[in-house]
């Protein structure tokens, strides 16, 4: 769940996604869900003239399950409170599992 | 720092005290409004596809299909219905010999009901640009681009061949051997 609270800290800001299929599609998110589906807006696709069929289309949701990488803005990332809630996380998960 | 969690709501700007001097005086009889947060059922996939029920959408497959039709249905998977679904494929530019531009075609399917897990990604098209035909794309004869479109996916078969098996050489394994994501 850490990943999904950290992503919606992002809404709004604006992210490039890269799919399995190697699209980058950049847009502001605009929503997340548990299984990191993701609804971007105002898209606009790099390398675009490879890939003719997003050309009519403004806003995408992007099944989690094809998203390689996720491209963040450095300035909206918490770095330490992110490090923290990890460790916090994973000591849960640890102590789950005991 | 210590106890706040992610989803917390980010701390007031420090420096300007509430209702100290210099500040907003309090209003009288009414609590400060709470910090504004989004609602939690905003972030469900249901949420997420409310807003494209009933829209036309282009729809891509994890075969590389591309589906353009108007979503009338869904469920928390993503599985979708698709009513009035036209099926566009396209060929890039140098497929065949002498053919500077890419073309595309599109065919009739009717009603789809695709499962969730081949959905690569969703998108609401824009009206304003929907007849406009890609850049760099022209509209051809069905059966010319079906033609054409076999052909590039052969020559890219051999390719997609060589190159894993040079990955493997080297010890790398693709992260979709076996499977062609386009």
């Amino acid at each position: 769940m850490l990943f999904f609270s950290f992503f919606k800290t992002l809404i709004d800001h604006e992210v490039t996604v890269e799919l399995k299929n190697d699209i980058q599609i950049r847009g502001v998110l605009k929503s997340v869900d548990q299984y990191l589906n993701i609804k971007l807006d105002n898209i606009q696709v790099l390398e675009e003239i490879k890939y003719p069929h997003m050309s009519a289309v403004k806003n995408v949701f992007i099944r989690g399950s094809v998203v390689r990488y996720v491209h963040l803005p450095a300035n909206a990332v918490d770095v330490p409170l992110l490090e923290d809630a990890t460790r916090r996380e994973a000591a849960n998960q640890a102590g789950k599992g005991k | 720092m210590e106890n706040r969690s992610i989803s917390d709501p980010p701390p007031p700007p420090t420096g300007m005290p509430h209702g100290g001097p210099g500040g907003m005086p309090p209003v009288l009889g009414r609590p400060p409004p709470p910090p504004q947060q989004l609602p939690a059922q905003m972030f469900t996939t249901a949420a997420q596809l409310l807003d494209l029920t009933d829209k036309k959408l282009m729809v891509a497959l994890r075969d590389g299909r591309k589906l353009l039709g108007i979503l009338r249905s869904w469920d928390q998977f993503a599985n979708l219905v698709l009513q009035s679904t036209k099926e566009r494929i396209f060929v890039a530019p140098g497929t065949a010999p002498n053919q500077p531009r890419g073309l595309y075609a599109d065919i009739d399917r009717g009603l789809f009901l695709v499962r969730g897990e081949n959905v690569l990604l969703l998108g609401e098209i824009d009206l304003d640009k929907e007849d406009d035909a890609p850049p760099g794309y022209d509209l051809a004869e069905v059966e010319l681009v079906q033609n054409l479109a076999k052909q590039r996916k052969q020559q890219e078969k051999v390719k997609e061949k060589k190159k894993v098996a040079m990955l493997a050489k080297e010890g790398f394994e693709g992260e979709n051997l076996g499977e062609i994501l386009l």
